[in-house]
This record gives C-alpha cells, sequence and structure tokens, in this order.
C-alpha cells in the first residue's frame, strides 16, 4: 500500500485536495449556507486596497490627463496659448465639477422624488468570475444595507445584493445568467421575466398572443419582491412571435456593468406604472394651445358639406311656411320656394347662414353650444307655434333639457313636440 | 580538481529550484495577490477586460517553470480558493479551487514532457489551459449546482488566444525577474 501511494504519489495528492473541495462544495450547496468568514477575509483584505485605488483614480486621473494635455500645448506654443491653457483647464475643471454636481443633483433629485428610502453608494470593483456580472459597492451592514436589497438608478435597474459586508457589499447584476427580474409592459400591462443569460436582455413568459410594441418600455412589476413595482427597466427593441412564446427583446435603459453610482433601496415603496412615456424636461415644448371661443365653435358649425347646405335649405322654408318637420297635421311647405335668406342675396353667392343674421337651426351632429343658442328661432319668423322647429328627421318625442346650474334653478324646458 | 568542479556543479540546485528558493515566497504571494486584484479592479479601469485571467496565468507559469505537481497543484488551489472567496455570494466556495488545481496539476505534468521554455510551446499551452479552465468551469456550475449559464465556444476560443497572447510577454517579464533573482 505504502508502494502504491509513494509510486503515485502525485495522483493522490491531487485526489485528496481536488475531494477536499468537492467536499466542501457539496457541504455548502446542501445546508445552502454561504462560508461568510472565508469572504469577509478576502473582501475586507482586497476592498480597501480597490478603495483606494478607485478613489485615487476619481479624484486624479482627470487632472493628470490635463496636466499632460497642457504640457504638451505649452511646449508648443508657450507665450501664445499660455492664457488660452489657463483658460482651458479652468474650463475642464469646471466642466468636471459642473458634470459631478449635475450627476449628484439629479441622483440626490431622483432619491428625493423616490418613494423609497434609498442609500447612494459608488462601484468600487468587479468580481473575479469573469461569466458572473456582480460588483462591490462601497456601503454595507453599517450603512443598513442588508442581503436581497434592490439596486438601481434613476436611469434603471442595476442588481441586487447578495453579500453584505461591515463596510461593502456585493451587488450581483441585472445581466447575470441567474438573475431574473419581474417586469411588466407599459400599455398592455404584460407581465413577463427578464432574462439577461444569452448576452441579449430578453422577456420570457410572454404568450404570442399578447401585443408588446417595438419602442414600448417595460418596468419592474414587484412580483419579484426584490424590485419595486414602477422602476423602468428597459425599451422594447424587437418583438416577434416565437416557439410557444413571444420573442421580445428588450434594451436596458440603464447601464448595470457601467455605472459607477447607484442607490440602494432600503425600504421599497410600489409605484403605478406611469400611463405614458414620461416627458423629456430637456425638450423645448409649446404651451398648450388656447380654449376655443364660441365665435370659433359657431364658425366651425357652417356648413360644410352639400348635405348641410340642403339641410339648411329646408330648414329655412320650414321656417318661412310654419311647419315643424315631423309634427302631426302641419301643412306640408312648398319646397320650390327660394329660402327668404337667399333670395334677398343671391348674388352674394353665400351660404344661408352667412346670409341671414338668424344662426342655424339645431343639425343633428352638430356641437352642443351651437345647438342651445340656435334653438330659439327669430320672432319673425314664429307663426302658428311657439314648438321650436327642428330639422328633417330630428325626434320629436322629448324636449332637451338644459343643463341645471349649480345652486340655479332649473329652467323650464324649452318646448315639448309631442 | 576537475572531480570537485563537477561535484560542485552536480550537487548545486537547478536554475528554476534556485530561483524558486530565492523568490520570495512573499514575493510571490503578492504577485498572486496582484494578480487577483488585478482581476477584481482591472475591468474598473480598462472597460471589457473581464476576459484576461491574470491568476489562471500565474498558475499556468508556476505548474510550468517549477515541474512538481504537488506544489503546482496547492499553489492552484489556493489561487482558486482565494478567486472563489471574491466571487459572488450565489456561487459556492471551491468552483476556481477545483478547476486551478488540475490546471496546475496538469501544467506541471505537461512540463516533465514539453520544453516549456519555447515561446510557442507556451502560446498553445496557455489557450489550451484557457479553455479548459473555462469549459470546466462551465462544466461544474451545470451539473454541481445546476446553475444553466451559456458557454459560448467562439468567445471562449477568442479570449483563450488573448490570453494566449498576453501570457507571452508576461512570461518574459517573469523569466527575467527569475534570473535577475539568480544572478
Amino acid at each position: 500500500m505504502e508502494a502504491l501511494l509513494s509510486r503515485y504519489r502525485n495522483l493522490t495528492v491531487l485526489l485528496v485536495v481536488v475531494v477536499a473541495q468537492l467536499l466542501y462544495l457539496a457541504y455548502q450547496v446542501k445546508t445552502n449556507r454561504d462560508e461568510r468568514l472565508i469572504r469577509v477575509w478576502a473582501v475586507t483584505a482586497v476592498t480597501p486596497m480597490a478603495g483606494i485605488v478607485e478613489a485615487v483614480r476619481h479624484n486624479t486621473i482627470g487632472f493628470l490627463e490635463d496636466y499632460f494635455i497642457l504640457l504638451d500645448v505649452r511646449e508648443q506654443n508657450r507665450k501664445l496659448k499660455a492664457d488660452n491653457d489657463h483658460l482651458r483647464m479652468e474650463n475642464t475643471y469646471f466642466r468636471n465639477q459642473l458634470s459631478t454636481a449635475e450627476h449628484a443633483r439629479a441622483l440626490t433629485l431622483f432619491q428625493a422624488q423616490s418613494p423609497s428610502k434609498t442609500v447612494a453608494a459608488r462601484v468600487i470593483g468587479n468580481s473575479t468570475v469573469a461569466t458572473a456580472k456582480a460588483v462591490f459597492i462601497d456601503r454595507g451592514s453599517t450603512s443598513g444595507i442588508e442581503n436581497g436589497m434592490a439596486v438601481v438608478t434613476p436611469e434603471g435597474v442595476v442588481g441586487k445584493v447578495v453579500a453584505v459586508y461591515p463596510l461593502v457589499s456585493q451587488v450581483l447584476l441585472v445581466t447575470d445568467p441567474t438573475f431574473k427580474v419581474g417586469v411588466e409592459s407599459q400599455k398592455g400591462h404584460i407581465h413577463g421575466v427578464l432574462d439577461c443569460g444569452t448576452g441579449k436582455c430578453t422577456v420570457q413568459e410572454i404568450q404570442n398572443e399578447d401585443r408588446i410594441d417595438v419602442g414600448e418600455e417595460f418596468f419592474t412589476s414587484g412580483e419579484d419582491r426584490i424590485f419595486p413595482r414602477g422602476f423602468p427597466v428597459g425599451t422594447v427593441v424587437s418583438a416577434a412571435p416565437g416557439q410557444g412564446m413571444k420573442d421580445v427583446k428588450l434594451n436596458l435603459s440603464g447601464a448595470p456593468g457601467g455605472a459607477e453610482e447607484v442607490l440602494v433601496v432600503l425600504r421599497g415603496v410600489h409605484r403605478p406604472i406611469p400611463s405614458a412615456p414620461a416627458e423629456d424636461s430637456t425638450r423645448a415644448a409649446l404651451p398648450a394651445p388656447p380654449a376655443e371661443t364660441g365665435d370659433a365653435v359657431a364658425s366651425a358649425s357652417k356648413p360644410q358639406t352639400e348635405a348641410d347646405k340642403i339641410v339648411q335649405k329646408y330648414d329655412s322654408i320650414g321656417k318661412q311656411e310654419g311647419h315643424v318637420y315631423g309634427a302631426v297635421g302641419s301643412a306640408i311647405p312648398n319646397f320650390n320656394l327660394k329660402p327668404a335668406a337667399e333670395a334677398k342675396s343671391p348674388v352674394a353667392g353665400g351660404t344661408a347662414a352667412q346670409a341671414a343674421p338668424a344662426p342655424p337651426s339645431p343639425i343633428l351632429g352638430s356641437r352642443p353650444g351651437v345647438t342651445s343658442t340656435a334653438s330659439k328661432p327669430p320672432a319673425a319668423t314664429r307663426t302658428s307655434s311657439p314648438e321650436l322647429t327642428l330639422p328633417l328627421g330630428a325626434p320629436r318625442r322629448k324636449a332637451v333639457t338644459p343643463a341645471v346650474p349649480l345652486g340655479g334653478q332649473a329652467p323650464p324646458p324649452a318646448s315639448t313636440t309631442q | 580538481m576537475i572531480n570537485e568542479t563537477s561535484d560542485t556543479l552536480l550537487k548545486r540546485p537547478a536554475l528554476r529550484d534556485s530561483w524558486f528558493s530565492r523568490f520570495e515566497v512573499l514575493a510571490l504571494a503578492a504577485i498572486t495577490v496582484v494578480a487577483i486584484i488585478g482581476k477584481f479592479y482591472l475591468p474598473r479601469l480598462l472597460p471589457h477586460t473581464e476576459w484576461l485571467e491574470l491568476p489562471l496565468l500565474l498558475t499556468v507559469y508556476f505548474g510550468l517553470t517549477r515541474r512538481n505537481p504537488i506544489s503546482s497543484l496547492l499553489f492552484g488551489a489556493f489561487v482558486g480558493l482565494s478567486e472563489d472567496s471574491l466571487s459572488p455570494a450565489t456561487i459556492p466556495i471551491g468552483m476556481y479551487g477545483i478547476t486551478k488545481t488540475l490546471v496546475g496539476y496538469f501544467a506541471a505534468s505537461v512540463s516533465v514532457r514539453f520544453n516549456v521554455d519555447n515561446p510557442a510551446i507556451r502560446l498553445v499551452l496557455c489557450f489550451f489551459f484557457y479553455f479548459f479552465h473555462a469549459f470546466f468551469y462551465w462544466v461544474m456550475r451545470r451539473a454541481l449546482l445546476g446553475q444553466v449559464v451559456p458557454f459560448d465556444p467562439q468567445e471562449t476560443f477568442v479570449h483563450g488566444a488573448l490570453n494566449a497572447v498576453i501570457a507571452l510577454p508576461l512570461f518574459a517579464v517573469l523569466d527575467r525577474i527569475k534570473l535577475s533573482g539568480t544572478t
């Protein structure tokens, strides 16, 4: 046995090491328990260095770049461009300041507007697994972060916290193959599951019969119990029927892998899905058009078609002859007569409405405002009956009762055509 | 006189062994830590460099130059477990440990049979070990953890080639450090 072991010593050691790791792996999987101690040691050892490097890079790289650029320029045009260099340096500095301030303000604004309680954090490092999409942020349990909390940016979702250490936390990005997010479409409120496992983000579990439009936005549905409902997720870039389920591809609105500053949702509050796309505040927009006036409404009721003109002509003839259309016992009017208004100004070539001062009688389909003002015929045309003249084919059963003003008495019915 | 000289030459440890004896354990640990932190932080500095497997290249280099399977597999296990401790909490510790243990063992075994100082052989071996590493890790995630993760052979092929290209100057630099250490 000893001879065998000494002969296959290398292989034996290999087997022992691999089997030991396999057993350790199996123990973790079986107990579903993460070996926190080892991770805490490793993270505590590595993240301070990464944090320092990140801070140095963040604060000095821009300055160093500018310095070298300016040094090169100074060598070429030392005297002539000295002022220009100074201004450029200032400009760069202020632009950086402005950019930083704007970004911070946007983050703060989102933080203030969002009903969810959030805490801002900065990404300081990546995961060591190339295929797993995870990052480290510079906030840990001391900032109130707990396992499973959602991580977002104002633009969209980023991921969820999968490990919390005292000063840092690990965030699994939504682009990780094992991460799924419950999403909901904006228009049809169709629910699906976001999956970025294949490299491109798709929304799964959507029936072929459901309607999804290209350009439609998806929001978190809150069903995954990670992200509160109503956070933007992405825009549909293609939607085609697939085998069994619809093939919907999504373009993530945020940049989970490229985000440098994120918000960790400490206490999420569900929000409704916005019914319309959010307006771009930076886009110039005209003010709303003014409300239509009464004159404008009246001019819109002028006869537009031949049928309107005929109805108007018959209405005028009816008024002249004292005929109530549809009334029982009313004499048949002479339709060969020319309407009075038309007879008075035949050369004008305008319509009856233009020639006659009296407004037209109510026309089916005309605007209510017009109807109420035009329903009273002129006194001169009232001959035998005080009843209101109605156009051809108008119903004659009930009088139209005007609306009762708030706090006032209802006026009596204008007419009844019974 | 001649016998004494030849005895001295024979008793003197080989160049490779002398390097490891002179090359302090701390220095090796420092390089390993730099490689792991490089993988941890490099994608933040240089985007789209997730494919760069410095810890793997270091394991391969150790195996190829050390030519001792036991120390190589232990070094691979150490590097892999260190990486595992910085991996997402959804992946248990030991996945990279097992993979890099095997890589270290095979690298040392191969170095006994081939002239691994030849750059062309190093290039091929680095490419092969990268592909083996990526494929075996994917198989373990599927088989042991039941995680359905994609494996793109084309992408792995390209990344393997890139790592092999990066390995040549990296190994040359490490060789130079080794030579300076012996003089």
